[in-house]
């Protein structure tokens, strides 16, 4: 499927579906506004400074994988509240209504560009994609796929951090997801992270720091502690380009930063180079 | 605390109390031999986290841990055990060494969490603290854990990918200080002690929650009281522990050392049956 084609189809579904007018988007980066029908025409990203804005995984696997293509696993797992917080079910049951998710991450098999890999791809609209029980258990259970099928893996990361409603139990979520990625590499495969808005905390210190390629879209977010933490630590503002993407790269934490347009191609050639048939 | 009962909120209080044995005071009672080890050898030293080698019981093992200070000057020196990114690599470096020689590796954990500044987050806090974790799971030597005090978020899990984790009796571990907490939650980060209440970051919770299996008695009335007899208390369950690791065929310790957080979380398939773990 062709770009514009991909194009069409997220614009057309945005526009089909009988919603309120999507209202304009005003962007946190530049603070300039662009109409919703603007935006959707350019994959969400902010025509003004390039600014890749936060994706529904539908939307996210709709640009990522060929057409129908995706088979999506795990689909059906949910949190139990292993601290017992108070509201906690009852939260996650609202979030489940209004979202269209199960869970803060979505994993399956697709192809991009006709190469076949796991992918997981993480939505902010649920709890800000913090990561418990269910998050480290489906992306754990991705690279074990991955492993089993002797797939490559790509991961679109973001998250808030831990889910503090789980405790300690959403803490050892980072060593376990680091695990996974461990024994998968351990069997050669190949993991493609894509750290998109805001990969944050304990994502970012665990599996969205592990990839053998590391991309990142331009302008987002990326970084471990939260700006105002900082901000209160060292009682100072803090330079402009702070935990982007941009700043990332410069530091040596990220390969390449990769425009929305270009992400799937860019994904389909790293894993064909990551083969090694000589061509 | 009342009629004999402790609360979290009074274990935080012990655990804040200002002659509360550090690691410093620890390390000369349960080790023989030792030879401090410094730097990351790609930035600095980080004086937030001890690095060394040392004997128990004669066995040449390696020391890395988390280091509070005793009092104002020494904290201002160690950043109130706060790692930089370059503690943990020192702490990998060191671990890496172990393996070389065959060394077991015992974590000191006492920290309020990685430090959050600007300097951390350009030198990649996120990826020290992953790589800290995507490393021990896989090294091949064994790997003890014991917390002190504070087990405070990632900057405490860095150092505790491990095959045993022993907390002492009122240390605690938490996925952020029960005062982020009550700040996060309530926006009032004043009540440290109902966050207590809820958090479950007692040792008895983490190993109910799987994710320690020992607890070390303190001295009566906490460490302070008796940092002699808490070091022997250390220093036994080391000893038991150590000798049980040992003796085990590497890659067995390895999947079990796996297996120790593949397992922790509690989910459901569809609202119908419980799975914990998988
Ligand atoms: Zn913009």
């Amino acid at each position: 499927m062709t770009m514009e084609e991909l194009f069409r189809q997220v614009t057309q579904k945005f526009y089909n579906d009988d919603q309120p007018k999507e209202p304009d988007f005003k962007c946190p980066r530049c603070q300039k506004t662009t109409p919703a029908k603007t935006m959707q025409e350019n994959m969400l990203v902010c025509p003004v400074c390039g600014y890749s804005s936060r994706l529904t995984a539908r939307d996210r696997l709709r640009l990522t994988c060929d057409k129908d293509s995706f088979t999506e696993t795990e689909a059906g797992m949910t949190s139990l509240n292993p601290i017992d917080f108070p509201d906690y079910e009852e939260k996650i049951a609202d979030l489940r209504e209004k979202t269209g998710l199960a869970e803060a991450v979505v994993t399956g098999i697709c192809t991009i560009h006709n190469e076949r890999c796991v992918i997981a791809v993480m939505d902010s609209h649920f709890m800000m994609a913090s990561m418990g029980s269910v998050v480290g258990e489906k992306i754990a259970r991705a690279f074990e796929l991955a492993g089993n099928e002797g797939l490559p893996i790509v991961i679109f990361t973001a998250s808030g951090g831990a889910r503090m409603q789980e405790g300690l139990v959403s803490l050892m979520q980072m060593a376990k997801t680091s695990g996974a990625a461990a024994k998968f590499s351990e069997k050669g495969g190949l993991y493609i992270t894509v750290l998109t808005d805001p990969t944050t905390g304990g994502v970012t210190a665990s599996f969205a720091s592990l990839g053998d390629v590391i991309i990142a879209e331009p302008k987002v977010l990326i970084g471990f502690a939260g700006r105002r933490v900082i901000e209160g630590t060292i009682k100072q503002q803090l330079p402009e380009d702070f935990q982007s993407a941009e700043f990332m790269l410069k530091n040596g934490f990220v390969d390449m930063i990769v425009e929305r347009r270009n992400m799937r191609r860019t994904i389909a050639h790293l894993i064909r180079l990551h083969r090694g048939e000589v061509r | 605390m009342m009629d004999g009962i402790i609360t979290p909120y009074d274990r935080l209080t012990l655990i804040h109390h200002h002659e509360r044995p550090t690691v410093r005071d620890y390390i000369p009672m349960i080790f023989t031999d030792v030879y401090e080890l410094h730097g990351d050898r790609l930035y600095s030293d980080d004086k937030a986290i001890f690095g060394g080698i040392g004997r128990l019981d004669g066995i040449p093992v390696t020391i890395i841990a988390e280091v509070k200070g005793r009092d104002l000057n020494e904290n201002k020196e160690v950043n109130f055990a706060m790692p930089h990114p370059e503690g943990y690599r020192k702490a990998l470096r060191l671990a890496h060494q172990a393996e070389k020689f065959h060394r077991p590796v015992i974590n000191f954990i006492d920290t309020p969490g990685a430090y959050c500044g600007v300097e951390a987050e350009e030198r990649g806090q996120g990826e020290a603290i992953a790589r800290c974790l995507y490393e021990f799971m896989q090294l091949r030597t064994p790997v003890i854990s014991v917390v002190l005090g504070e087990g405070g978020s990632g900057g405490a899990l860095a150092l505790g990918v491990c095959d045993e984790l022993c907390m002492l009796e009122n240390a605690i571990y938490s996925v952020i200080s029960p005062r982020g907490f009550a700040s996060l939650i309530w926006k009032d980060a004043g009540r440290e002690r109902d966050a207590c209440d809820i958090m479950h970051i007692t040792a008895e919770d983490a190993v109910a929650l799987g994710v320690a299996e020992q607890i070390i008695p303190e001295s009566e009335g906490g460490a302070h009281t008796d940092p002699e007899i808490t070091a022997e208390n250390i220093h036994r369950s080391l000893s038991i522990s150590l000798k049980d690791k040992m003796s085990k065929d590497i890659d067995e310790l390895l999947l079990s050392r796996y297996n120790r957080f593949r397992s922790v979380g509690e989910f459901t398939q569809m609202d119908t049956t419980v799975d914990q773990g998988g």
